[in-house]
């Protein structure tokens, strides 16, 4: 990180898209915005053809430390984040310990911090444990140094309905979000996959749609009586989205986010039985990811969210059944959403900056993120050259794992520069 | 085809050649000298990773009836229970050089993810709630060796669909060579995709049974009451077992089949599967044939 | 389970029976089908004369085409003598020492009579005595189905180039060939006429025939 303290004048670049413009950077803040700017003092960032973003906020990340630092640690799950454009990632709970003590979310926060590549805010576990029984204290990670905002047992549902009740009721307190992992424990037993005409097939256990679908519209019910805030996290059905679609018109304050693979892979890959397609929630149908897809383009869905799960070799490399459920996302989440989104002219630029950085800061009350480029926002933009493709090579991934279920497919789009507060992490192409 | 995996690979010229293959074979076992010199110098590897005397010792006699040597790698006593991964232990097959392993294993796709990492030829022998084809290549031999054809036949499989390998092995086959399959159990144990599979369903078997010329039934295991898959055994046994008074209402040329092990008052009553009507004790004879078939045709060309 | 049909193995033979096909300009027929019928009854004379009467015989044809000729073979020992003789066919397929030089081959029926092969002449009937090979495995064969008396064997043709220590008990026609040839026997029963061609070797890959 060579350049920290330095001036940068970005050239050229097409903000969300539009009409190219210069962004001058200093002191981690965006000084000025133009047309043909000049800064003598500034290090030139030649941007032409190139989009600019927002630094990309992420939701909905595993990063592994504590517990599983052979998979991803906090600092290589940044890198991973600056690689993907991200400039700040929410560092879910289901670590080892749970991150549901001030304790341990301040560690994991302090490791972000020291870290330098991105932010990282931690999650905080709604239940002790993740045990679905009592309510860790989400007053005290509410008021620690990380300022936890959004409390989630993900991996686990919090399917206890008055423990969901009292949980939505009680973030009410200090602005917080309960981001719920839908998934009815009952319905989804043993489950492998999607349960369907695949499933069936291959004799792997089905994993309904309707066991996400009945909890989104109960807390969506207890969310609209309580008069709290939900996240729905990576809605994978179609039935999710049209429960989510009336319980907005019936002004529930629902949040809900999708996941890249969610936009793109379908079920059917499974017939492989690589378990690298193995993903909780599963990999659904063609017909789930149009209505994905479509919800995400009118803000049905509010978000994208990657759900970058690491794991090691491995916990994969084995039959289906015993495989660990997750996949990697940080790295490749944009150039998903320009392939599925932008590329089918279902978003624009704009649109992606809205999807993922402005409505996924709002939702975590990241306050110094998911702002427009403008004089005076804090400097975190995302550089990103639409015009090109590359190929996933797992092992040039910064992650510490390579579960990645892109592997030797070519994705279009890279991003060439992330700078965080002013600071590039990731700067012609590479991480800094 | 490199591998026997799921009866769904094979073409109905493939899987009659299967059975056309195995019924000369069976001769071997009425000769003086019940061993062909065929696959001297081969290795087989049973490597079964659930209890399965039955089906092991079938593919083990078949495998050195054909002069293979024969190695059994069972889950007990062996570095597979104490936790070695099925990557690690293919691998060690591999480096012993393995030309063909035969696999059970409890987990779906098991067999699949098996031939990606070994050299040699694959030979599922059931694989969780997946598929089972040499099951199902023996009902079929079985059915044909009794009936005399396969194609036309109407075919009943009653009972635990929704978990059987045998019941997806042999919808599939049965299929491709031309039966009329009629899967018969109650709706909790039938998949939720099963209208799209290619065979009628039905939920009474009573109405079915006079239409029937073979009747395959499937083991219910009495630990699926504990899942509500239906309320008692006894209220099982009444709507879908296979007594007297049900083998009535089968016209008098229709053969009775069990893949085994039976759940004898359940599924069966002990009356029923010692009638002349079934054909227990042929189907583990036949299953030595179809499994020297599967192995030749494997393993003994190029 | 990538196993050659018979037929098609045997359709390989057919370009030259073809006239249709390519190379049948150059295929002559050395034998034509009363020439095949007067041999087979000069071998049913030899096969009674050689074992005084034909009492304890029994014919075995290796398929394909060996077993239409031990049929015949039977019939016309039947017809001088006015008693059956018991006949067969005996697969050899899994005696080959070629298996593994080509997909897994079909197997062609095997049928002993009731008589079974113990304390019998067994005679082994083929179309065409080429390297030897095949009846090679088809003693080995036939060692594990019982303990004959004595093993002879009757060719429609012995083209030559044996590779193994084996000969012709009665021989139809001895044809010297040069391995660029190849001989095609074609039977009623099984091709619609009978014939013995003569014509250039194809490749045959993987494959070491008695042709
Ligand atoms: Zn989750």
């Amino acid at each position: 990180m060579t350049h920290s303290s330095a001036a940068h004048l970005i050239r050229g670049a097409r903000l969300t898209g539009r009409d190219p413009a210069d962004i001058l950077i200093r002191d981690g803040v965006i000084a000025e915005v133009g047309p043909g700017l000049s800064a003598p003092d500034a290090r030139v960032v030649e941007a032409d053809g190139l989009i600019a973003l927002p630094g990309l906020v992420d939701l909905h990340t595993h990063l592994r430390e504590p517990g599983r630092e052979d998979a991803e640690t906090v600092a290589s799950g940044a890198r991973a984040a600056a690689a993907g454009g991200y400039t700040a990632v929410h560092a879910m709970a289901n670590t080892d310990p749970v991150a549901d003590t001030a304790g341990v979310v301040e560690q994991v926060w302090r490791l972000g911090r020291e870290s330098g590549h991105c932010d990282v805010q931690p999650v905080g576990a709604v239940t002790r444990g993740l045990a679905g029984e009592r309510l860790a204290e989400l007053g005290a990670m509410a008021e620690s140094a990380a300022a936890v905002r959004v409390f989630s047992d993900d991996g686990m549902c919090v399917s206890d309905p008055l423990l969901m009740r009292r949980a939505l009721e009680y973030v009410k307190a200090f602005d917080g979000v309960v981001a719920q992992h839908a998934q009815d424990p009952r319905l989804t037993e043993g489950a492998q996959m999607n349960e369907g005409v695949v499933s069936d097939r291959l004799g792997l256990a089905g994993w309904p749609a309707v066991a996400e679908e009945a909890i989104i519209a109960r807390d969506c019910l207890l969310t609209e009586h309580v008069g709290s805030r939900l996240h729905v996290c990576h809605v994978s059905t179609k039935g999710s989205v049209q429960i989510l679609r009336w319980a907005k018109s019936r002004g529930c304050d629902v949040t809900a986010e999708v996941t890249p693979h969610h936009l793109l892979l379908t079920d059917d890959l499974a017939e492989s039985y690589d378990p690298i397609y193995k993903v909780n929630p599963p990999l659904r149908t063609a017909e789930d990811v149009q209505a994905l897809r479509e919800a995400l383009a009118d803000g049905t869905i509010d978000c994208v969210a990657t759900d970058h799960a690491p794991h090691p070799a491995e916990a994969k490399e084995t039959e289906w059944a015993t495989a660990a459920m997750g996949m990697l996302g940080l790295e490749t989440a944009l150039s998903i959403v320009q392939h599925t989104m932008v590329d089918t002219g279902l978003l624009d630029w704009a649109g992606v900056a809205e999807r993922m950085s402005a409505a996924p800061a709002r939702i975590g009350r990241l306050s110094g993120h998911g702002r427009p480029i403008a004089p005076g926002e804090p400097a975190n933009v995302t550089l990103y050259e639409a015009d090109t493709a590359w190929e996933v090579d797992p092992a040039a991934l910064a992650s510490k794992s390579a579960n990645t279920p892109y592997r030797g497919m070519r994705l279009p789009g890279r991003v060439t520069a992330t700078f965080l507060r002013g600071t590039p992490t990731v700067l012609d192409g590479k991480i800094q | 085809m490199r591998h026997l995996l799921s009866t769904g690979d094979l073409s109905r010229d493939e899987a009659t050649l299967v059975l056309d293959t195995a019924a000369e074979l069976a001769q071997v076992s009425g000769r003086s000298v019940k061993k062909l010199p065929t696959l001297r110098g081969r290795t087989v590897v049973n490597l079964f990773y659930e209890d399965s005397t039955r089906t092991r010792t079938s593919f083990e006699l078949a495998a050195k009836r054909l002069s293979a040597d024969v190695i059994n790698f069972s889950a007990k006593g062996s570095s597979v229970s104490k936790g070695e991964s099925l990557k690690d232990t293919a691998l060690t097959l591999q480096a012993m050089g393995a030309d063909g392993v035969v696999v059970r294993h409890p987990a779906s796709g098991a067999a699949h993810r098996l031939a990606g990492w070994v050299d040699g030829a694959v030979l599922n022998a059931g694989d969780g709630t997946h598929e089972h084809p040499t099951q199902a290549l023996l009902d079929a031999y079985t059915m044909r060796a009794r009936t005399g054809r396969v194609e036309g036949l109407r075919v009943a499989v009653v009972g635990d669909v929704l978990h059987s390998r045998v019941a997806r092995s042999n919808v599939l086959l049965l299929h491709t060579l031309g039966a009329e399959v009629t899967l018969v159990a109650p709706p909790t144990l039938m998949p939720v995709s099963v209208h799209t599979w290619p065979c009628a369903v039905s939920y009474d078997l009573d109405a079915v049974l006079p239409k029937t010329d073979v009747v395959m039934l499937l083991r219910v295991q009495a630990e699926r009451m504990q899942n509500a898959f239906f309320p008692t055994a006894r209220e099982y046994s009444r709507r879908y077992g296979l007594d007297r008074d049900r083998l009535a209402r089968l016209p008098d040329h229709a053969i009775v089949m069990h893949p085994g092990p039976m759940v004898r008052g359940m599924e069966i009553s002990a009356e029923v599967a010692d009638s002349a009507r079934s054909t227990i004790s042929e189907q583990v004879a036949n299953g030595v044939s179809v499994r020297m078939a599967a192995l030749y045709l494997l393993l003994g060309g190029s | 389970m990538c196993a050659r049909k018979r037929a098609e193995s045997d359709a390989e033979a057919s370009p030259a029976a073809d006239p249709t096909a390519p190379g049948a300009q150059t295929a002559r027929t050395v034998l034509d089908g009363p020439e095949i019928q007067r041999a087979l009854t000069r071998i049913a004379h030899e096969v009674l004369e050689r074992t005084k009467g034909a009492h304890d015989v029994t014919l075995l044809g290796i398929p394909s085409r060996g077993v239409p000729l031990a049929r015949r073979l039977a019939e016309r020992v039947e017809q001088v003598e006015g008693r059956a003789v018991p006949w067969g066919s005996l697969d050899i397929t899994m005696y080959r020492d070629d298996l593994r030089l080509a997909p897994a081959r079909a197997l062609g029926r095997t049928e002993i009579p009731p008589q079974g092969v113990d304390g019998r002449v067994v005679v082994l009937v083929d179309d065409v005595l080429f390297s030897g090979r095949t009846v090679r495995a088809a003693l080995d064969a036939l060692n594990d189905i019982g303990r004959p008396r004595a093993v002879q064997l009757a060719i429609l043709v012995d083209r030559g180039h044996r590779e193994l220590p084996i000969r012709a008990d009665y021989v139809g026609k001895n044809l010297p060939t040069s391995l660029r040839e190849s001989v095609d026997v074609r039977l009623a029963e099984l091709d619609g006429r009978d014939a013995v061609l003569l014509g250039p070797a194809r490749p045959r890959p993987g494959e070491e025939d008695d042709r």
